[in-house]
């Protein structure tokens, strides 16, 4: 009894976290416009995706964004996290205090606050400016996924390592860093996560003409609902379906992104 | 005072009546898998009043799970548990007159030693008043008294283990499961515990359930041991009993240290061991039968060559603090040997055993009576 | 010696990062402190915090406050319930069952928005359906009720996932404890597992709490352009008014609150979750 009550409550709040997808996916082949009637299956609205130059580069401008934003978060990070992790403790609440301030601070506040910045020092807003929100979001996703790897590290493998003869130097690289490893990916990979799915941010860092897939769809939804979007919609799903996918083949990965958040 | 051996004979007797109908709690063909495996083999066992008895094996034998159903945190696929007389076997684990030990203590770390305490006396909605006291009591049973308010993170592993035992013993059960409690202390904690439990047993005056993979803690603390292996007992017996006289190669191994031999019964009490012929105790096992004989290192005498039944060469030898423990080569077998005396390695020996330390065994019938590593 | 030398090196590895804070993090937050305090002529005053006071601010404000309260309250009622069951599960059914409740927390969240503006439309689907039912339609859309599914939909999966992760570090024997000492399901959740769970709990409640109270998307096309959020207000005085002073003030005032929020959960959190 207590096992079918359960049975039943997942069984509603999938359908409740779904339904919208799965209607968006469907609405994706529908021939017709309008969202009540079912006109017959079609795949035009994928086709219209693809030749709509507008979306096409705002998908690619997100990814390089993305990508690049998510590097150098990462190099920076991690580099930051090593020197964090060797401070006295006085040092270490600073920096980690300062780390906490754009997760813990609402994004609107962190997006106004970057607009400021670049309207006070004059720069053009565009790419560079996007970019430049971007790494800094996700710098501290980077830390707080490489320091409990490094808490974890073993001090004596390190010691292990110059006792045997390496130099500092290289003993990170064969020793630390591969131990490190999987927190460095799971930053990256949250970092890059997080960075296409930003809206609030680069809503506020943009300028005219600029636009990433959250910002070209939220003008596009604010003129009226084109069926493109759903056929986008549908790709976005499957390409986030197969690559949780992939990451699960991988348990442990998946496990750490996850309790990462 | 030694008593005459009749009158001991009849105060055992009278003990194993008086235990007789005391039964306690009675397991009755319990049968448990997982995922396929057998845990639980058609166990059969009764469980006395006031009876220190503890469920000894090696891991996977089977003797947590038996633990776990007693208390009531697994069915069992078939069989029943009957307590007092009733068939407890689908009554849940709160409304069961035991209580658990539990391995790492489980303690609620988020409330402090005497809530801790009181948890279960609160849920039995006693008094303010009846709760403080028992509390108090408690405290001062494992030696831990003013401890009320301190946390539990901040005590040690054998402090928080006497919290847990607190814990328990505070809403007086008729029977108390401990599972492996000891076994993240210390040596010389484990010692101390082990006294300490023993003592309660007697102050509380109730029955303890204990399962442990030591068998020196078994030996030392229960009245009777029950010997388990894949799923079902092996032995059962007082520590005295499965120590000098183990039923087969794998209770005689797991229990203390031993020489196995393959041997062959000639007639009762004559046993051939590697070639030479040794008188023994033991009837009833056929003649020229495969036999498996036990003989403990510490029953050994090493003596001058032309003494012994058989004669060897001491190969190793290394000091134990308590006893040396030796190697002896002889007759192609490599005897362990335990002796208060040195005899250097090298040294030409005598083995002699006394006809009363050699315990003979029937030859494994499954792969479960066999002793664990040991080589033939 | 080397110790020495090894404390240099590392302060050295941080600046590249001090310099990137100092810039980007610190600097940024110490201008909407500026702006929020001065007006046009660059003097002191403290006037645009104190425009919260104004109708259209205040009801602003109320009307976020309120409800992102109720949706953080709703998400906790659904997501508890579910993060339980996730975690009595097996071994091999739990990872791949949180996976698919957490999945939709990587889609794009402004076309998971998108979707229920399709659903809730009057000529949308469920009204459709409900139409092909002979059923009186639903008119949720533009009203607060749908920034409130908005708001539940879109930060569910924030509250499940930490929820999740403290239940299952309990260990199974504190509760077969529990039990053994008498306490039946209700005691044993009440006194046990849900004090237990209060860090995830409050680390779920400051993951969803925050975000709804500062939205703005979620109202916009969940709510018209009837519905404003403070979210809302803070946007247009950037965005289409260029009323950098009073929009930074508006966000002083909202930092208060998120910064008073933080607190309450510290208070009941002794030193998890922040570290």
């Amino acid at each position: 009894m207590k096992i079918k009550l359960q049975k039943i409550y997942i069984g509603l709040i999938f359908i409740l976290l779904y339904a919208p997808i799965v209607t968006l996916v469907v609405l994706s082949f529908n021939k017709s416009k309008t969202r009540a009637k079912w006109g017959g299956f079609t795949l035009n609205w994928y086709i219209e995706l693809f030749q709509n130059d507008q979306i096409m580069s705002a998908l690619s401008t997100t990814l390089i964004i993305a990508l690049l934003s998510a590097t150098i978060a990462t190099l920076i990070g991690t580099i930051a996290s090593i020197a964090i992790n060797g401070m006295k403790r006085k040092w270490r609440t600073f920096y980690l205090g300062i780390t906490n301030i754009p997760m813990l601070n609402a994004d609107i506040v962190t997006g106004i606050s970057f607009m400021l910045l670049f309207i006070a020092i004059g720069a053009t807003f565009g790419f560079t400016t996007v970019l430049f929100a971007h790494i800094t979001f996700n710098i501290p996703y980077v830390i707080l996924s490489v320091m409990p790897k490094l808490k974890q590290t073993n001090r004596s493998t390190f010691e292990a390592a110059l006792d045997l003869g390496a130099s500092p130097v290289y003993a990170f690289f064969k020793v630390i860093f591969p131990d490190i490893l999987p927190g460095v990916m799971s930053g990256f990979l949250l970092s890059f996560t997080m960075s296409l799915d930003d809206f609030i941010i680069t809503h506020f860092t943009k300028g005219p003409g600029f636009d990433t897939l959250s910002t070209k769809i939220y003008t596009e939804v604010k003129k009226g609902i084109k069926p493109e979007m759903y056929a986008l919609s549908t790709l976005l799903f499957l390409s986030v379906l197969l690559l949780l996918f992939l990451v699960n083949r991988s348990p442990r990965k998946a496990s750490m992104s996850l309790k990462e958040i | 005072m030694q008593l005459p051996f009749c009158t001991q004979a009849l105060i055992s007797l009278i003990r194993e009546v008086v235990n007789l109908s005391h039964t306690l709690i009675s397991l009755q063909n319990i049968t448990k898998s997982f995922n396929g495996e057998v845990v639980i083999d058609d166990l059969n066992l009764n469980i006395h009043e006031n009876e220190f008895i503890t469920l000894l094996g090696p891991s996977g034998c089977g003797k947590t799970t038996m633990l776990r159903i007693i208390g009531g945190f697994e069915t069992p696929d078939s069989g029943s548990v009957i307590f007092n007389g009733k068939n407890i076997i689908n009554l849940p684990p709160n409304k069961r007159q035991l209580n658990t030990v539990f391995q790492k203590y489980a303690l609620f770390m988020h409330m402090n030693v005497a809530e801790n305490i009181a948890f279960g006396l609160k849920i039995k909605n006693k008094s303010d008043q009846y709760i403080k006291d028992k509390i108090k009591y408690a405290l001062n049973l494992v030696n831990l008294d003013g401890y009320e308010n301190r946390k539990p993170d901040s005590l040690s592993g054998g402090q928080q283990q006497r919290i847990a035992i607190a814990r328990a013993i505070v809403n007086e059960p008729k029977v108390l499961l401990l599972d492996e409690p000891l076994g993240a202390l210390d040596l010389k904690l484990r010692q101390d515990m082990q006294y300490e439990l023993i003592r309660l047993k007697n102050e509380l005056g109730i029955t303890f359930i204990y399962v442990t993979h030591d068998q020196e803690e078994a030996l030392t603390m229960s009245d009777t041991i029950v010997v388990m292996n894949q799923g079902y007992i092996q032995q059962m017996g007082t520590p005295e009993d499965i120590y000098n006289e183990p039923e087969n190669a794998f209770v005689a191994d797991f229990i203390g240290e031993s020489n196995i031999i393959a041997s062959t019964m000639i007639r009762d009490r004559l046993v051939e061991i590697l070639g030479a012929k040794f008188e023994c105790v033991d009837t009833g096992f056929g003649t020229n039968k495969p036999v498996d004989v036990v003989i403990r290192p510490e029953d050994i005498d090493l003596v001058k060559p032309s003494e012994g039944t058989i004669q060897g060469i001491v190969t190793h030898l290394i000091f134990k603090g308590v006893h040396y423990e030796m190697e002896v080569t002889a007759n192609a077998h490599e005897w362990l040997v335990h002796s208060t005396d040195m005899f250097p390695v090298g040294t030409e020996v005598g083995i002699h055993v006394d006809p009363f330390d050699i315990q003979i065994m029937n030859k494994p019938e499954s792969e479960d009576e066999e002793a664990v590593g040991v080589e033939e | 010696m080397r110790r020495l030398s090894e404390l240099k090196n590392k302060r050295f590895l941080a600046t590249p990062y001090f310099i990137w804070s100092a810039a980007f993090i610190i600097i940024p937050l110490c201008m909407v402190f500026y702006y929020g305090l001065t007006d046009k002529s660059n003097s002191f005053t403290l006037e645009n915090i104190m425009s919260i006071g104004s109708i259209e601010n205040f009801k602003a404000l109320i009307l976020s406050l309120a409800l992102s309260l109720v949706s953080t309250l709703i998400c906790l009622l659904l997501a508890y319930p579910l993060a339980m069951i996730l975690n009595n599960l097996n071994v091999n059914q739990s990872s791949f069952m949180v996976l698919i409740f957490i999945l939709p927390m990587w889609m794009n969240f402004l076309l998971r928005t998108l979707a229920w503006q399709t659903l809730l439309e009057k000529t949308g689907v469920i009204n459709s359906l409900l139409n092909l039912l002979h059923l009186p339609t639903l008119n949720i859309i533009n009203t607060p009720y749908a920034i409130i599914l908005g708001m539940v939909y879109n930060f569910l999966p924030f509250m499940i996932l930490p929820i999740y992760n403290v239940l299952i570090k309990i260990d199974k024997n504190v509760i077969n404890a529990a039990r053994d000492l008498g306490a039946n399901g209700f005691q044993t959740f009440g006194k046990i597992i849900f004090p237990l769970s209060l860090p995830g709990v409050l680390s779920g409640i400051t993951m969803v709490f925050v975000p709804a109270l500062t939205t703005f998307v979620i109202s916009d096309l969940l709510g018209g352009s009837k519905i404003l959020l403070i979210g809302n207000v803070i946007e247009q005085e950037f965005k289409q008014s260029s009323n950098w002073h009073a929009g930074s003030g508006l966000s002083l005032v909202l930092m208060i609150f998120i910064i008073i929020s933080m607190l309450i959960t510290e208070k009941y959190d002794d030193g998890g979750i922040m570290s």
